[in-house]
């Protein structure tokens, strides 16, 4: 077993070592702080290597260390202002080398993967569809932190799962992610209509 | 000339329609103005590109007062018919495998005498802009092989290592949304918003559209080439610009290729 072990850890290593030399040969003209989006970590290199289907004991290891990222609101209040949420889901601005410096707030995009808003038929399918979430779970309360859960770090739920990690990355902060929240799980959100 | 502006009115009304389609009916909207799109294949602003190309092929130009036209695009010098379809491939002169962009930098530096950075000052046209001198010497090369099908070489170790290089990369997940290529491409039938992506690791999705490449993009004016493609989606991606002709925009390029193995190339082809 260790043979075998040995054996196929070796061409990965190498593989893996060639690659990260290829990154880093590929972005020379990249500004030393845009740099280390080019570097993976521990949840990106498991992820990469398992083509996002990881073994039990590295899938169990990404739901830990996600998990214990997650940062609450400090009141307790998961539910923010659907409207504010709503413009959000629009919004796919931020992050890219041309929103700097930047003009906007960071947007949510989650209508690039999701349906939500009936009204809104643009909306992209790599995510399911949100349509009456809240509605279709009773309003719950537990659901709504689910659901916070979920936009802060869906990998503290799913391993590997496609959607980005935006709480944890700080790509979004909690005061928007309340308002994603509120926009999915209030009953007056048109998600809900 | 005149026709390009009334088509891409044409197009845009049908693009505003869309929206206002009721909810089934979007696919087929969609259909319809993909449709429009390719109807009349002497519309495609893309020829006036390759064109250009063309002429800048031929064209004694640089430092060393040469044409491109003793280029060896891997056939042999000056054989532009077919080149295509066999790229990117090893270059024994370069020690390295290039893409098509890639072999056109070689050449213009040591056929012509151009240094490297003044090629590359410019790699990609903006919206609406005329193609930079690449992009039209690339969709010349490409149309010399509209009609052949994609036959990637994988004889030398480079090659191979190439691939495998592109394999990996595809599926490598970085930058601040965890994004890989994967996560876009990785299925069938999925869309960002109306935008339909193609599952570039099936071979029959690939075969469909690698071959389009470069392409006329009527949201953009312009035409745009395998490497800027490549360049964009890492942009989307939130990762920095990649360089132009760098090992990992090969890398993928040869994997893409090779899944498109034995599809039609189609170049240039219309785009939305």
């Amino acid at each position: 077993m260790v043979a075998i072990g040995v054996y196929l850890l070796i061409p990965r290593d190498e593989g893996a070592a060639l690659l990260d030399r290829a990154v880093e040969a590929s972005w020379t003209t990249a500004a030393p702080e845009w740099r280390g989006r080019l570097i993976q970590d521990e949840t990106q290199k498991a992820c990469s290597q398992y083509r996002n289907a990881p073994p039990k004991a590295a899938a169990d290891a990404i739901l830990a260390r996600e998990k214990a990222s997650i940062v609450y609101p400090a009141d307790g209040n998961l539910m923010g202002d659907w409207r504010k949420g709503q413009a959000l889901a629009q919004s796919g601005y931020g992050g890219r080398f041309t929103d700097v410096p930047p003009r906007a707030d960071n947007g949510g995009n989650c209508y690039a993967c999701h349906q939500l808003d009936a009204e809104e038929l643009s909306y992209g399918t790599l995510g399911p569809s949100l349509r009456a979430y809240g509605k279709d779970r009773k309003f719950a309360s537990a659901e709504a932190k689910a659901v916070y859960e979920r936009i802060y770090n869906p990998q503290a739920v799913i391993a590997c799962a496609n959607m980005p990690r935006l709480g944890s990355s700080r790509f979004l902060t909690v005061e928007q992610i309340k308002d994603l929240v509120a926009f999915v799980m209030s009953p007056e959100s048109p998600v809900n209509q | 000339m005149p026709a390009r502006p009334t088509i891409v009115a044409l197009l845009l009304l049908v693009l505003a329609a869309v929206p206002v389609a009721a909810s089934d009916d979007t696919e087929k909207e969609l259909e319809k103005y993909r449709q429009m799109l390719t109807a009349d294949p002497w519309s495609n602003p893309g020829l006036l590109e390759a064109d250009r190309g063309e002429a800048l092929w031929k064209q004694v130009r640089g430092p060393n007062k040469a044409s491109l036209e003793r280029c060896d695009l891997g056939k042999g010098p000056g054989k532009v018919e077919g080149a295509f379809a066999e790229l990117p491939r090893y270059f024994k002169d370069a020690d390295r495998v290039l893409d098509l962009e890639a072999r056109l930098v070689w050449c213009m530096q040591t056929l012509q005498g151009f240094a490297r950075a003044d090629i590359l000052e410019r790699p990609y046209s903006g919206a609406n802009q005329t193609g930079t001198e690449l992009e039209a010497l690339a969709t010349y090369v490409a149309l010399k092989s509209n009609g052949a099908k994609f036959a990637p070489h994988l004889e030398h170790p480079k090659e191979r290592e190439a691939l495998a290089l592109g394999e990996a990369l595809f599926f490598r997940r970085q930058g601040p949304m965890d994004f890989a290529c994967a996560t876009c491409h990785g299925d069938t039938g999925k869309r960002i918003r109306l935008q339909a992506l193609p599952y570039l690791s099936k071979p029959e999705e690939a075969r469909a559209v690698v071959g389009e490449w470069p392409a006329y993009r009527v949201s953009q004016g312009t035409v745009m080439t395998t490497q800027h493609r490549i360049a964009d989606c890492y942009w989307q991606m939130r990762l920095p610009l990649v360089d132009y002709g760098s090992d990992v925009t090969i890398a993928l390029t040869i994997y893409l290729v090779n899944q498109a193995r034995g599809g039609d190339i189609t170049a240039p082809a219309i785009k939305r």
